[in-house]
């Protein structure tokens, strides 16, 4: 895909920004042509609106932002700004000489990103560059919310393990700062890459549109959602976010049309929307009717899992004992992915807490990994698969996949980083309940990995707990074979000791088996099962189709994923992996603690 | 020498038709786009300026001659759109009768718009001489004059 922004071009942004301007009064045209090609902005001339939407609708990639006047005799300025934001999603910037503040209004409702005053000045239109940068920002932003949010969780995770785990003071003090710079240092760095890194915009030509409608149409208004959509539309690298994004616009233009439409559209709020206005401060209750096709909304109800889910601390060793019980019933998804399994990370998770952890994975193809990671065999069944491990040298995008695991890799850390001197990641209370994935409860201690490049000679870089690791299966076997996968943690440096229990029980009543592997040095200090947390049916993301794997992990200059990602995104480079949807895994349907 | 004097010539024809109100500010910023790439760009623009407006004075006039119950909201959008136009030349004079015309078509005064639109086209009458005028001097001055600006 063609980059927006010329990089051919000398001058750094914004010179070369692409500019339609569509005014019916040849004087302001060519006036504001002379303007922009001032501000070395290229500079597409029209007079007719209806000509500026066929331009527009023939070589919509060919523009950045598009300036029109309000009043044009063969279509209403807001008319085409409508369409211009509804398909094109394009920045528009109205103008006219009535500075009414309704007129203004008007265009800010329909979608304007701006309203010159004529007569326009050069220096405002020097200034249009910021409504082509912001949009890019926002749409970054939008895919680093879904990563904070996913971040705050981990770092949640993380805090409170270290409160438990951490000896001194300092060192926790030392430790959480690091984490702060960190975040900070990803979010900063996000937004630099702004130009860099463009998320493609997706054209919504008349055919894509109309397929979007029909597929709305088919599901019926109330029930639309943008994972529906996107199947029934069935548009290869179309992603869940291109239609939610159009979906969200697409009922605001409806709603402007038909204004009854309020009510519903809250019902089934975009996702993002639901994200950005009810970020932390959620109630639990509200969010047990979550629609499926809502994974911003999951999200939601798995921070809320950590943060007011908590059972009253209980000491045990002075220790806090968290349980998190969230059962989710998820319907079976089927999802495939494979696509960038072998991808190698050569750099460090500096956080990477294991969240979640789905019950079932069904084709999920596990590539061999390096004996440091320790896969979790199927334990009813071979499509079933998991990796509870994750090693900081070796990460693997299959494991995102399955796991709501969030890892910010940086470069600049990796060649601080020794695989050797790594204990196994912190793991992990398992237990499930056998229904054939169905009713899986899973029970998955939290998954910590802690990473220090600073403090590295003298402290191991990762500090890994296993606490236990606890089956609870229901009228099920669990086999030998699902054991000793889990007994691989025996060999793993920390844990020099490890309790078995099982009983098998193939009646109809739950039984336990409950392992519990212990490092022997920590046995003492740490309670057996420490911060459980259950969530069933996470991880199961939506948006696979594309890539392989909705998450896209953060990796450097990788080939393949930057060849998935092409058409999507624009001037991908350096750090700049994201998400490419609204990654979050979905936990699907109720929750009950 | 000559050629001063028709630097000073022109150059109090310019502050005459900002000093009487018929050019505002916009018409600086137009004699601030003209370069090299083009030389003569107030006066293209301001040739434009009066070719598409003559146009829109017309179209005016047929409505306010037409339609008998008058269909003021059309009356406006042409209105509108000569309003628009004028002030893209920095047309003060015009651009301000213009307004008053709207204001009248908004209380629906057909006589008040009729009144108001004979201004509007004498203005407009009065400013094309005024600017034509002084742009034949400008080429006689010849390309030195170019983009320099003079008075205030």
């Amino acid at each position: 895909m063609e980059n927006p922004l010329p990089s051919s071009r000398a001058e750094p942004f914004p010179a070369g920004l692409r500019v339609l301007i569509v005014d019916d009064d040849p004087t302001w045209l060519k006036i504001l042509e002379k303007m922009l090609r001032k501000c070395s902005y290229e500079v597409t001339t029209c007079s007719l609106a209806t000509e500026a939407l066929d331009i527009l609708r023939e070589r919509r990639d060919r523009f950045d932002i598009v300036i029109s006047d309000v009043n044009m005799p063969d279509m209403d300025g807001f008319k085409l700004l409508e369409h211009v934001g509804l398909e094109m999603d394009l920045p528009v910037i109205m103008m006219s000489i009535d500075g009414e503040t309704s007129r203004v209004m008007k265009g800010v409702q329909h979608g304007a990103c701006d309203y010159l005053l004529k007569p326009v000045r050069m220096k405002e239109l020097r200034n249009i560059w910021q409504h082509v940068y912001r949009k890019k920002m926002h749409e970054l932003k939008e895919i680093e919310t879904h990563i904070h949010e996913d971040f705050n969780i981990l770092r949640n995770g993380y805090e409170d393990l270290e409160d438990r785990y951490l000896i001194g003071g300092t060192e926790t003090n030392s430790v959480r700062k690091r984490k702060d710079v960190d975040c900070k240092e990803f979010g900063d760095q996000e937004i630099n890459d702004a130009s860099a890194v463009k998320k493609a915009r997706v054209v919504w030509s008349v055919d894509l549109h109309q397929k979007f409608v029909n597929a709305v149409n088919q599901i019926g208004f109330d029930k639309v959602g943008p994972k529906k959509i996107l199947d029934l539309m069935n548009v290869p690298g179309l992603t869940r976010e291109n239609v939610a994004s159009h979906l969200q616009k697409y009922r605001l233009y409806l709603s402007r049309i038909q204004k009854q439409n309020e009510g519903r559209t809250c019902g089934n709020m975009p996702s993002d929307l639901i994200n950005n206005d009810n970020r932390g401060n959620f109630v639990l209750h509200s969010t047990t009717n979550i629609p499926e096709d809502s994974e911003l909304t999951k999200c939601i109800v798995r921070t809320e899992s950590f943060h007011s889910q908590e059972i009253a601390p209980s000491a045990q060793n002075g220790e806090t004992k968290r349980i998190v019980p969230v059962q989710v019933v998820g319907s079976k998804k089927s999802l495939l992915s494979n696509a960038p399994c072998t991808q190698k990370v050569n750099s460090v998770p500096q956080l990477g807490v294991l969240l979640s952890f789905k019950g079932m994975m069904p084709s999920i193809k596990e590539k061999s990994y390096e004996p440091t990671t320790v896969k979790h065999k199927p334990l009813h069944d071979d499509t079933l698969r998991k990796q509870l491990m994750q090693y900081p040298k070796q990460e693997d995008c299959s494991m995102l996949t399955d796991h709501s695991c969030f890892s910010n890799l940086d470069q600049d850390h990796a060649p601080s980083f020794n695989p050797l001197s790594t204990l196994p990641p912190s793991v992990i209370s398992s237990s499930c309940t056998d229904e054939r994935y169905m009713k899986d409860l899973c029970e998955m201690k939290h998954f910590l990995t802690d990473y220090r490049s600073g403090h590295f000679s003298s402290i191991p870089p990762m500090t890994c707990m296993i606490d236990s690791v606890s089956l609870q299966v229901k009228h099920g076997i669990v086999n030998a074979e699902d054991i000793g996968a889990i007994c691989k943690l025996e060999g793993s440096p920390s844990t020099k000791d490890y309790n078995f229990d099982e009983a098998y029980n193939q009646g109809c009543f739950p039984l336990t088996c409950e392992f519990s592997l212990k490092s022997e040095a920590e046995l003492d200090s740490f309670p057996e099962d420490l911060h459980l947390c259950s969530v069933q049916k996470i991880g199961c993301l939506e948006n696979m189709t594309f890539s392989g794997a909705g998450f896209l992990p953060y990796i450097d200059s990788t080939p393949t994923m930057n060849e998935v990602q092409t058409n999507w995104y624009r001037g991908s480079e350096g750090h700049g992996e994201y998400f490419d949807d609204l990654d979050y895994p979905p936990i699907n349907e109720s929750l009950s603690a | 020498m000559e050629c001063s004097s028709l630097h000073r010539q022109l150059a109090i024809i310019k502050k005459n038709l900002f000093d009487q109100g018929f050019l505002d500010e916009q018409f600086y910023q137009l004699e601030e786009l003209q370069d090299d790439a083009s030389p003569n760009f107030v006066e293209e623009v301001v040739t434009l300026f009066f070719r598409d407006s003559s146009r829109l004075l017309t179209n005016i006039e047929q409505a306010l001659r037409e339609k008998h119950p008058q269909d003021f909201h059309r009356l406006d959008v042409l209105m509108y759109q000569l309003k628009d136009s004028a002030s893209s030349i920095g047309a003060a004079k015009v651009k301000n009768e213009c307004t008053v015309f709207r204001e009248l078509c908004d209380k629906e005064n057909l006589e008040g718009c009729l009144r108001s639109f004979q201004k509007v086209k004498k203005e407009h009458a009065i400013l094309r001489q005024k600017l034509e005028n002084y742009f034949q001097l400008q080429r006689q001055v010849g390309p030195v004059e170019k983009a320099t600006r003079s008075g205030n």
